[in-house]
């Protein structure tokens, strides 16, 4: 086990709720941005002098625009049906993580400047000035929080912690307290076009390295095409897959997908990025201006398709904002979204996920599987966050959570679900989403990932899964990392077209 | 006329004009802020049909709160609709004649508040015995509990203990209403049991009650997923576009 500085939770199987114990987190905070990397993205590079007024001033303009806020930010009875659904309050035991606290730690300030109750009764409606302690309060345990909306399945109003989060590190953002680990990646993907900083011409010697493996693998000229003008697909992927384990074997998947299929496709050295911080940090401008290189990328190269790549954060952005920010989508009657539309194949949903183009071609007969190849493999499948709670795919309901697991049955012999609590719309997240998978929060990210652990150990003692599939970046980076601390093989984390890569005949003949 | 029909008569108009006047406000205010992205929890329904039966079973059966927890749903549900029948069975007091099916649930608006004071009392159990719902509460949220069982529990006492003459109080309810005061009874019980109504009305737009409009309002329940055939843009998030 790797050595550690704080204390591993001790799996049992099942996780039970914690008695709560005030401060047990208070000390886990993330690095502060510096001036360099704020100033980047137009924001104050140190806490401003009258943070109090422009903070509350902020939280007025969110207000006015965000209705979801604002419905969230009254509606909440304090009944207690969310307080024992966030991974992070059920590993610290932290009763600030618990997604009601988090939410009031904003509430408070809210009723306290915005409601006649908190403006005139604040001791009996809970109300507090913005003071610098909640400030502080705010910076660690708004990012604390994953963004992963587990709390919003099991709220009877549906209050989305994640929008608080979203909203309170943007109020934190504008007076000059911003995250260094999500704030150093926005700067790089619009200087670079990646989250990881890999310039144009080290991308394409990677995936030139990866070509040659492939072939010396199999014996088939499998390509990983860049820049290529009027190809029919742009692949959309986190950079991560360009050449971290287990990451990259899951773009070697997507490659020989396309290529069983005769499909031609093509990635961009200009957006080479499918994950999207700017969603993280609240800030629909950053977001836009990171989604705005897709949009550009589709339309130089002139593709008819565009796919995701296996990314939870960048699916949900893609499936449910990309038609809003830069217009991949359809039902379009503005001329700004229209371009793009005319261009794109409507036979295809617009974004589609990578997942959606390969079992639709299992569908078809189009791509041919020997599931043997994956038989020393006992599979469970790691539902992510951001896919299951705020995604689709197919079309079809539930789909996000079908599809997957169909093309694993079709790629193994061996599959078998974690505990129904813990899979599907209730799924637990890998305890890195949403800016935290940083390692000044590792002790965050390991006891997060408990709940999780918990049910895969379940599963490995009475099936002896080997292998937990899953298709996001951070999750499969996150468990890298976080499997040794409770035991397990760092590599028993890897993606679904990882397993489809194993399974899938290359030979056209056959 | 007394002093004391004039106070309750004025109290009852002011506590209506808060009432409708405040949530109102804050209906215009929800329905007036726009909603810039396409948030809702997944798996969401795909069609406008499917979202009025989400939020028909959210608002019904307290779906997502049945999935979280067995006994806030079990109390919560007993309060709930235990309010509803005994309101139900007031509109008595508001009409004449009185409608058939009002006459009908009468019995069963009578027993209901004690369900929905089984309800408050195992919520009120919860807030003080669960440690993670000891710590989130705030003196409101324990007040806003006392105040519905002052409610229920005068109301039981006249209903089944202390009788009022009841035709005095509808004789008042309607004066009320047809702006023609009639005199209301002096009984200290009745008082009570008005004066919390009254307060409850007064209270209801600038506290959490706001939950029962605002579950309406909330995007992650009343959006259809359809973010890939639907363009979806804010009026103030168009600029971005140019």
């Amino acid at each position: 086990m790797a050595a550690s500085k704080f204390e591993v939770p001790e799996l049992k199987g099942y996780t039970t709720i914690p008695l709560l114990q005030k401060g047990a987190s208070a000390n886990i905070k993330s690095f502060l941005a510096n001036e360099k990397i704020q100033e980047d993205l137009g924001f104050p590079g140190e806490l401003v002098e009258d943070w109090h007024d422009k903070a509350i001033e902020k939280m007025g303009e969110l207000l006015g625009k965000y209705r979801g806020l604002r419905v969230f930010m009254d509606a909440c009875v304090h009944c207690g049906a969310c307080t024992d659904k966030c991974h992070y309050y059920l590993g610290t035991r932290d009763p600030k993580n618990m997604p009601v606290a988090r939410q009031d730690l904003m509430r408070q300030v809210y009723r306290r400047y915005f409601t006649f109750a908190g403006k005139f009764f604040p001791k009996l409606v809970g109300a507090r000035d913005l003071t610098r302690e909640v400030l502080d309060d705010w910076y660690s345990y708004y990012y604390q929080c994953s963004e992963c909306r587990r709390c919003s399945v099991y709220c009877p109003y549906g209050i989305d912690t994640a929008e608080v989060t979203m909203a309170g590190r943007e109020i934190l953002d504008s007076v000059g307290m911003g995250q260094k680990y999500t704030n150093e990646i926005l700067g790089k993907v619009h200087r670079i076009g990646n989250n990881l900083g890999l310039p144009g011409p080290a991308l394409v010697d990677t995936l030139e390295g990866l070509e040659e493996d492939i072939e010396a693998d199999t014996g088939f000229a499998v390509k990983l095409p860049i820049d290529v003008k009027g190809a029919e697909v742009l692949l959309i992927t986190p950079s991560a897959d360009f050449f971290s384990e287990p990451h990259v074997e899951s773009l070697i998947g997507y490659a020989k997908v396309f290529h069983a299929a005769g499909i031609s496709w093509t990635l961009s050295s200009m957006s080479s990025e499918a994950g999207n911080f700017g969603m993280f940090i609240g800030n629909y401008e950053q977001m836009h201006k990171v989604a705005l290189r897709i949009r550009q990328a589709a339309l130089e190269l002139g593709v008819k398709r565009i796919v995701v790549g296996e990314c939870g954060h960048a699916w949900r952005v893609a499936y449910s904002f990309w038609n809003t920010l830069i217009g991949v989508g359809a039902g379009a009657d503005d001329p700004f979204a229209k371009m793009l539309q005319k261009q794109l194949d409507p036979r295809y949903p617009q974004p589609a996920h990578i997942c959606e183009v390969t079992y639709d071609l299992l569908q078809q007969g189009a791509i041919k599987m020997d599931k043997e190849a994956n038989d020393h493999r006992i599979i469970t499948f790691h539902d992510s966050c951001n896919v299951a709670r705020g995604s689709n795919m197919g079309g079809i309901p539930g789909g996000q959570f079908i599809l997957p697991r169909e093309i694993i049955k079709s790629v193994a012999n061996h599959f078998y679900d974690m505990a129904p609590e813990t899979v599907f719309e209730g799924t637990f997240c890998c305890g890195g989403g949403g800016g935290l998978l940083t390692d000044d929060l590792m002790e965050l990210r390991v006891k997060g990932a408990m709940p999780r652990m918990n049910a895969l150990k379940s599963v490995v003692d009475t099936h002896q899964v080997n292998f937990m599939a899953t298709i996001c970046a951070i999750c499969k980076a996150q468990f890298t990392k976080v499997l040794p601390y409770y035991e397990f093989e760092m590599s028993m984390v890897g993606g679904v077209h990882q397993l489809v890569s194993s399974a899938i005949r290359l030979d056209p003949n056959k | 006329m007394s002093l004391l029909t004039i106070t309750f008569a004025l109290l009852f108009y002011l506590a209506t004009a808060v009432l409708i006047g405040g949530v109102a406000y804050k209906i215009y205010i929800y329905s007036s802020t726009p909603v810039p992205l396409k948030i809702p929890t997944m798996p969401a329904p795909m069609t406008t049909t499917g979202v009025v039966m989400r939020m028909g079973r959210e608002v019904v059966l307290f779906e997502s709160l049945f999935k979280s927890n067995k006994w806030i749903w079990i109390f919560g549900w007993m309060f709930h609709f235990g309010l509803l029948l005994v309101l139900l069975r007031h509109l008595r007091y508001f009409t004449q004649p009185v409608w058939g099916w009002v006459v009908l649930i009468q019995p069963f608006g009578r027993y209901a508040a004690f369900v929905m004071i089984a309800g408050l009392l195992g919520l009120w159990a919860r807030r003080i015995l669960v440690d993670r719902v000891r710590y989130i509460s705030t003196p409101s949220d324990h007040l806003m509990l006392a105040l519905l069982l002052g409610i229920g529990l005068s109301g039981v006492a006249m209903s089944f203990f202390s009788h009022v003459d009841i035709i005095d109080v509808k004789m008042f309810m309607l004066g009320l209403m047809m702006f023609h005061w009639q005199e209301l009874p002096p009984e200290p019980i009745l008082l009570v049991h008005l004066s919390l109504v009254a307060l409850l009305m007064i209270v209801f737009p600038i506290s959490k009650l706001l939950h029962a409009p605002g579950v309406f309002f909330s995007p992650t329940r009343n959006q259809v997923d359809d973010s890939r055939e639907v363009r979806h843009v804010a009026d103030w998030a168009v600029h971005f576009d140019q």
